[in-house]
């Protein structure tokens, strides 16, 4: 999933709709660079019971991958 | 007993822009975030889901003859933020369900054929409302 430039609720919206859309076990990525999703997706991933892999940012870009 | 209401429900009183966008930025949020959702478009709300209408609402402050809101629409589109329809449709795609005031539509003249039907999940009054609020975490009225 690329939110790169995407503002609030997008890169959380698109992050479940990839996230209903996956088989369990599958890992999603998202990358973006709002810099609140980036808090608050991982918030989004504990409430839905699924697993943070790792999150990682460069030059403010961050990176997201979810375990579903 | 354990807590487990997981909804949010919204009142959609008011149809300036700025406030439907609140309205519908928190419901997606709820959504994305693994809650339930649910719309519940009243009076001027109302007016939004009619057909063409949705981006038709004043800006509840500094409207100013639309002036204001050409402004802040400016705004938001270089802040890359989504429009109404997207975020309408974004609702609808994660469950949401958007529920139509039929009292509003008496009080108004409005026919069903008038509003985007392909979008609501039932016409309903307080009662509906209240059954939805009962069971919800969160409730506003925007």
């Amino acid at each position: 999933m690329d939110c790169v430039g995407e503002n609030c609720p997008v890169p959380l919206v698109e992050t479940r709709k990839a996230l209903r859309k996956a088989a369990p076990g599958d890992i999603v990525e998202v990358t973006g660079t709002h810099p609140s999703s980036k808090r608050e997706i991982p918030m989004a991933v504990k409430a839905l019971g699924l697993q943070l892999v790792d999150v990682q940012e460069e030059q403010g870009t961050w990176r997201i991958r979810i375990r579903k | 007993m354990t807590d487990n209401r997981n909804k949010v429900t919204i009142v959609v009183h008011s149809g300036d822009m700025d406030k439907v966008y609140s309205a519908l930025i928190i419901a997606n949020g709820a959504l994305a975030m693994g809650m339930e959702a649910s719309l519940f478009f009243t009076f001027w709300g109302l007016q939004r889901l009619k057909k063409g209408g949705l981006e038709k609402g004043p800006l509840s402050k500094m409207h100013m003859l639309g002036l204001g809101k050409w402004m802040v629409k400016r705004k938001m589109k270089a802040a890359n933020v989504a429009s109404l329809e997207r975020m309408l449709q974004d609702f609808k795609e994660l469950g949401g369900k958007i529920l139509a005031c039929d009292m509003t539509m008496d009080i108004m003249g409005i026919k069903r054929e008038d509003l985007r039907q392909d979008l609501i999940a039932d016409y309903c009054a307080v009662g509906t409302y209240v059954n939805e609020a009962k069971d919800s975490a969160i409730t506003l009225f925007i």
